[in-house]
């Protein structure tokens, strides 16, 4: 169980946002995607600006890998 | 000519030599480097003897620590070298980071005033030995020699017997205590069999000192791939006498014996400083970096501090800096021991304390090396990110770890605080380091921390309406009798105080009130704090810091 990790939808034009982030990638080989998510990843951690909120986000998203 | 002349400093033939039966020794400290020196100052300036053992004859050879903390300073300047310190290093508060071919931001480490010590000066160790050395020949009560190597030690009833491998030839002596110092391949702690356990970086840097004249600002340089050193990062810091260090990240597959050509250096260091800047080169090394502690620094009579109990990366200052707060942490508790006023059972608080502050020193250093040397493709991808935001993003500026620089820990959680009453803000609570603040007592005008330190102190802000002296009188009434003493000195804006608070910084700092009370420890650290001085709970909070268990515990 999270506390503070939304998990019901927040935004409606998931598709468009989907796109946009699949096509930000484009023309990126496997290093500049993996830096292009992180800072995608540390401007969002700082917009969200609460530690407890991205810790479970983290935990979320790792155990999300063995989950199947 | 190079910038510095090493001291040979003389053998002294001693009759220990050629007695009959090893003479005993109450404190024999072994390495006479900072760590061993600091140690052997405090002692002396409690009144206790000590034995320094040395293997060498000189100070230390080439580029090792520079930069030493304002806490380190502190230290140091209670032990009377603070003023030559200052005097010969070089002064600096700020630090510049550069990524790639632009600056991303600067810091500066000290932003208040009113401490009489600066954030940090950058200094050769070899500097800072010699001072400290000639305090300690100047010293009565401390003996050192040179030449003496320790080549065994083993357990005797009271101590331990050392064999000393001197000019005279092999020797023994029995030492009631032993204090290694002997750095980070320990001759003690091998000959113990202890184990040093941590972790290598897979990295090397080269390591420069160079002497030149240059106009760059007195300050921390730096430099995440810049174009002088692709793809790697580099680092520059101001000495004394225009030497300046350099160090040069140059990764794992690295060559140290090339290297450490100089056809190899001159061509890094002259991309780095211009083509047209002459320079001379006065040292060059390579380096692993590792981050390794003892589990344990107090075996029985042999105790461990410095480099020999803890080794870390130098990114953040934290080697030497975490050595000398070692021995501030030690000298008054075994001084106390020895003097038979405290349980022997107090120096298990040297591993309660100095432990944490170690892991701390170990986490910020590892953390700094692993931003520097990032291991993996999504480590240096998050490295990437974090520079290539921190121009446009301040936020991102503090991701950047180029080293978090050595501040003194709080012994949070150690056995030794007492109570914590009264609605204080965190500062200052019980485990922390007194924080300075500008004093007048009587007509000079001086520094809090020169009143603190020799022994307990008891900082008593008088209650309304009650005279300074009064409350004095009242307050030593209840140390009356005990063990050890405790000065009481009052504090506040009275010009009839012991210490008046003429800029209200103390009162800030410490939260003062009236009828405020901190119990100070010798080394400058709080005991306890009250917002009223009550005498039962102050004798209790004085007996628990010195290891005795408080009569209402029992």
């Amino acid at each position: 169980m999270t506390e503070r990790l939304a998990s019901d939808p927040r935004i409606d034009g998931v598709d468009e946002i989907y796109a946009e982030i699949i096509d930000a990638h484009r023309g990126l080989d496997t290093e500049g995607s993996l830096r292009f998510n992180a800072r995608l990843i540390l401007l969002l951690i700082n917009q969200i600006g609460d530690e407890a909120t991205v810790r479970e986000a983290i935990r979320a998203a790792r155990e999300a890998e063995t989950a199947g | 000519m190079a910038s510095y002349d090493y001291p040979r400093y003389e053998y002294r033939p001693t009759p220990d030599a050629s007695a009959a039966s090893p003479v005993a020794h109450e404190t024999v400290v072994v390495g006479a480097g900072p760590v061993g020196l600091a140690f052997a100052l405090d002692m002396a300036q409690r009144g206790r003897r000590v034995l320094i053992l040395d293997e060498d004859d000189t100070v230390s050879i080439g580029s090792r620590a520079i930069c030493w903390s304002k806490r380190t300073l502190e230290i140091m300047d209670r032990l009377g070298l603070g003023d030559r310190l200052l005097g010969k290093g070089v002064l600096w508060n700020t630090g510049r980071v550069f990524f790639r071919d632009r600056e991303i931001y600067d810091f500066d480490l000290l932003p208040e005033t009113g401490h009489r010590m600066p954030a940090f000066i950058n200094l050769q160790q070899y500097y800072f030995e010699e001072f400290a050395i000639d305090a300690v020949l100047a010293h009565p009560s401390i003996e050192l020699r040179f030449k003496s190597r320790v080549t065994a030690i083993e357990p005797a009833a009271d101590g331990v017997l050392v064999t000393v491998e001197s000019p005279q030839g092999p020797y023994r002596i029995h030492a009631a205590w032993l204090i290694a110092c002997d750095g980070a391949r320990s001759g003690i702690r091998r000959q113990m069999g202890l184990e040093f356990r941590g972790k290598v970086f897979e990295d090397r840097f080269l390591i420069t000192d160079v002497r030149m004249q240059a106009d760059f600002p007195a300050e921390r340089r730096f430099w995440f791939e810049p174009p002088f050193h692709n793809g790697q990062s580099a680092l520059l810091h101001k000495q004394a006498d225009d030497v300046w260090r350099i160090d040069l990240q140059l990764g794992w597959e690295a060559d140290p014996e090339e290297e450490r050509r100089p056809e190899r250096v001159i061509p890094r260091l002259r991309a780095m400083l211009g083509e047209n800047r002459p320079f001379e080169i006065e040292w060059i090394s390579v380096y692993t970096f590792q981050c390794r502690r003892l589990e344990r620094f107090r075996h029985g009579r042999v105790i461990f501090a410095g480099d020999a109990a803890h080794q870390v990366s130098p990114f953040g200052a934290r080697g030497g800096n975490g050595g000398i707060q070692d021995t501030d942490n030690l000298a008054w508790k075994l001084a106390l021991v020895q003097e038979g006023l405290a349980p022997e059972s107090l120096l298990d608080s040297y591993d309660h304390e100095r432990g944490p502050a170690t892991d701390e020193n170990i986490l910020n250093s590892t953390r700094s090396t692993d931003f520097i040397t990032p291991k993996g493709e999504a480590s240096r991808a998050f490295r990437d990110a974090v520079l290539q935001l921190s121009e446009r993003f301040p936020f991102a500026r503090r991701f950047v770890n180029s080293g978090r620089l050595s501040v003194p820990a709080v012994y949070d959680g150690s056995p030794l605080n007492g109570p914590d009453r009264g609605g204080f803000p965190a500062a200052m609570r019980p485990g922390s380091p007194c924080a300075d603040s500008p004093i007048r007592s009587g007509a000079t005008e001086g520094w809090l921390l020169h009143h603190l330190g020799r022994e307990f102190t008891l900082l008593l802000c008088p209650p309304e309406g009650v005279e300074p002296r009064v409350a004095a009188a009242e307050a030593a009434a209840a140390f009356a009798g005990s063990v050890p003493g405790v000065a009481v000195k009052t504090i506040g804006a009275d010009t009839a105080c012991d210490l008046i608070d003429h800029r209200g910084i103390a009162t800030a700092r410490y939260a003062l009130a009236p009828g405020t009370a901190y119990l100070i420890r010798p080394d400058q650290h709080v005991a306890a704090r009250w917002r009223r001085f009550d005498p039962e709970e102050a004798r209790d909070a004085l007996a628990k810091a010195i290891g005795r268990r408080a009569p209402r515990e029992v």
